[in-house]
């Protein structure tokens, strides 16, 4: 797959033209930007690391987008919604999940908002207006749909920012999602990190689609493709989608073209289905040395400052890794919760029958044989 | 005969199969240079080619939607949903097309289709990799749904499946995928549909299991100094009312075991099939051993799922029962 004539890029034409960053960023915004991207990377690599020593069960990498999540989810204003996939981490930190909760996630423990109840990286956090994260895939496409449409009954200017891959383009949700919200003009913008595979499955047998974007022509919404792993140019359109949604004119899908350079998950090996010099071509494309070389030429970043944020990051990833690891489960209890608003009698029934045999018996044992296949 | 597991079982029944008839055809997410996640289609891609073995885009309806379309033509497709708990999508597809097909066309149209899935928890795949949806399918006619507990079991019954007239769901432990091998025949075989399996022979009380539940029900009537006899039922529908039947006939005692949620699950079918058959035999009440009625939890899985000693505690519940 080839970078097309007509993918918006930004990044590249400000290196050689030196004007100035595009509207809504400033200096300070942009090393925010770059210091979240790292903080995505970071994290993503640690995660993987925490795996394949067996302390999580499962991760899933998003190496390779950074500039998908980092620079959309800046877009959003203050009282906006994202209804994510399970690969937009850096979204979430984007908008102010905090990294302890996401570890705590990773370990399902006492502290954990979702109460270990999801594997890793299956976040929720109401606070930041992120909606709770689920596997099936797409499923959050209508469901934005939805919100949006709920945000026009309510007369409100806000805006809902769904996120979904390619693959997810060819479920039902993105049908049905994409369709209600286009004729209702709901203020959903619908961004598609394309990074081009799903688990094993590539883009050609995705879709015989040209492109992503060109799919918003059936739907009767703007289309709009850009390179997705030059984050001014998806902060830029993120920012317009959202500006469009907001003013009433309706949703806006976006194609932010990039690749999946790591595994689909822990559990995925890609050396199997691709070839090296394919994934080595888009690492060279690398959404964080590409816009560390843009500050680095405006003089906003250098080794010595590079350096500095990534030892913070790290000591930060680090220090939540082990406060996770300090906190236990939750207890049995906690099963029963949040089944439904209030405990059903049959519910407390099973509550009480297996708190009673863990008295008489002691707890289940976990099984150390258990793990996320490969 | 060499020790294998139920993965190269499965591998080796679509093998043969595919080898026997040209008709039949492998389809699903990542089933082709892939091998499937679990590898379970590994090779057939490369053996049969991409006509008889692809990648689907991503949609579940649409593999099972596409898969009737080729079955009603006369094809005899074998699709797969990556894990059980994706299947929803296709439910529609199942339940009112699938099901019906033969029905509501007075038999002009059939739908000769195997519908192959991983299923089950205990693999820290929580909510969404973990699902055991078992009843929803039971409780369509129409359908037969199938699961197997070992490899031997998984080989035979998977090709009967395939070989069979009607639209079968068969579902794969995933937390047995790996854990055991077992010498399995070479070569095509089958294992009727609507034939249950005498794990170990008791005469005190009836343990009636299926799927990943069924080794744990072994270890349990091990364990145990209630003479427990074991069966794994292998076909839930059509079920093989008469192997539990004459089993509680004898022993007068009655736990069934399950790994899915208690309420509407299938152990409640078997429970009511012998309440309704077997009253004056019974000695105690048909006990259930099952999951909660809450979502598969991932951290406190082993607390979710029926292990030894719930089952244990079923056993002497009923043993003991005045």
């Amino acid at each position: 797959m080839t970078m097309s004539d007509t993918l918006v890029s930004v990044i590249d034409e400000l290196v050689e033209s030196k004007a100035g960053l595009p509207d809504g960023l400033d200096d300070a915004a942009a090393l925010k930007l770059y210091r979240l991207m790292l903080t995505n990377r970071i994290m993503d690599e640690r995660g993987m690391k925490l795996q394949r020593q067996g302390r999580i069960g499962f991760y899933l990498p998003s190496t390779g987008q950074e500039a998908c999540s980092v620079g959309s989810a800046f877009a959003l204003g203050e009282a906006d919604w994202c209804f994510p996939s399970y690969r937009e981490q850096g979204a979430l930190l984007t908008l102010g999940a905090p990294l302890q909760a996401m570890v705590n996630q990773w370990y399902g423990n006492q502290a954990d908002g979702t109460k270990g109840r999801q594997m890793p990286v299956h976040y929720s956090f109401r606070e930041q207006r992120i909606l709770s994260i689920s596997s099936p895939i797409g499923t959050q496409i209508s469901q934005a749909a939805g919100a949006a449409m709920a945000m026009q009954i309510r007369g409100e200017r806000k805006v809902v920012l769904t996120y979904f891959g390619d693959g997810a383009t060819s479920s039902n949700d993105f049908h049905a999602g994409l369709n209600f919200a286009a004729v209702r003009k709901a203020p959903c913008v619908f961004l598609c990190p394309n990074n081009q595979w799903a688990i094993s499955c590539s883009l050609e047998r995705q879709t015989a689609s040209e492109s992503i974007a060109i799919k918003a022509a059936a739907y009767g919404m703007p289309g709009v493709r850009v390179d997705g792993n030059d984050v001014l140019a998806v902060y830029q359109a993120t920012r317009q989608a959202v500006e469009r949604a907001r003013d009433g004119s309706g949703p806006t899908l976006i194609e932010a073209l990039t690749f999946r350079v790591g595994p689909h998950s822990s559990s995925d090996d890609p050396t199997r289905y691709r070839p090296d010099e394919l994934v080595q071509s888009w690492r060279e494309r690398d959404p964080i040395v590409r816009f560390g070389r843009l500050l680095r030429e405006r003089g906003l970043l250098d080794d010595d400052l590079e350096q500095q944020m990534t030892g913070e990051i790290g000591s930060e990833v680090v220090a939540a890794v082990k406060q996770a690891e300090a906190t236990p489960l939750p207890g049995t209890a906690s099963i029963f919760d949040d089944v439904y608003a209030e405990l059903p009698p049959h519910l407390e029934a099973q509550r009480q029958a297996i708190l009673a045999l863990e008295q008489e018996t002691g707890a289940a044992r976990a099984d150390d044989e258990a793990a996320f296949p490969l | 005969m060499t020790a294998i597991t139920m993965l190269e079982a499965v591998n080796q029944a679509l093998t043969e199969e595919m080898d026997l008839d040209p008709d039949v055809v492998v389809l699903g997410e990542d089933v082709g240079q892939n091998g499937g996640v679990f590898r379970a289609t590994a090779g057939l891609a490369e053996k049969y080619g991409d006509n008889r073995c692809f990648d689907t885009p991503l949609s579940e309806s649409g593999i099972i939607g596409s898969a009737i379309g080729m079955a009603v033509y006369g094809l005899r497709p074998v699709p797969e949903i990556q894990f059980s708990d994706f299947i929803y999508p296709a439910f529609d597809q199942i339940v009112s097309e699938a099901a019906k097909m033969r029905y509501r066309s007075g038999g002009e149209f059939t739908c000769p289709m195997t519908i192959r899935t991983p299923s089950g928890g205990g693999i820290r795949g929580g909510h969404y990799h973990s699902q055991s949806p078992e009843a929803y399918f039971c409780h369509t006619p129409g359908l037969k749904v199938v699961m197997p507990s070992t490899p031997a079991d998984a080989k035979g019954l998977l090709i009967a499946s395939i070989r069979d007239p009607d639209p079968v769901i068969f579902f794969e432990p995933k937390r047995l995928y790996r854990s055991i091998k077992q010498e399995v025949a070479k070569g095509a075989y089958t294992i009727p549909l609507g034939q249950a399996r005498m794990v170990r022979e008791g005469s005190e009380l009836t343990l009636v299991c299926y799927g990943a539940m069924v080794p744990i029900c072994e270890q349990a009537a091990e364990a145990s100094d209630v003479s427990v006899e074991v069966i794994d039922l292998r076909t839930l529908v059509p079920l093989d009312e008469d192997a539990v039947l004459d089993s509680v006939a004898k022993t007068g005692r009655c736990v069934v075991v399950q790994e899915a949620p208690r309420t509407a699950g299938f152990a409640s079918e078997v429970a009511a099939i012998v309440a309704e058959k077997r009253i004056e035999y019974l000695q105690a009440p048909v006990l259930r051993v099952t999951g909660f009625d809450t979502p598969f939890p991932y951290a406190l899985e082993h607390v979710y799922m029926p292990d030894v000693r719930r089952v244990l505690a079923a056993i002497l519940h009923a043993a003991h029962y005045e």
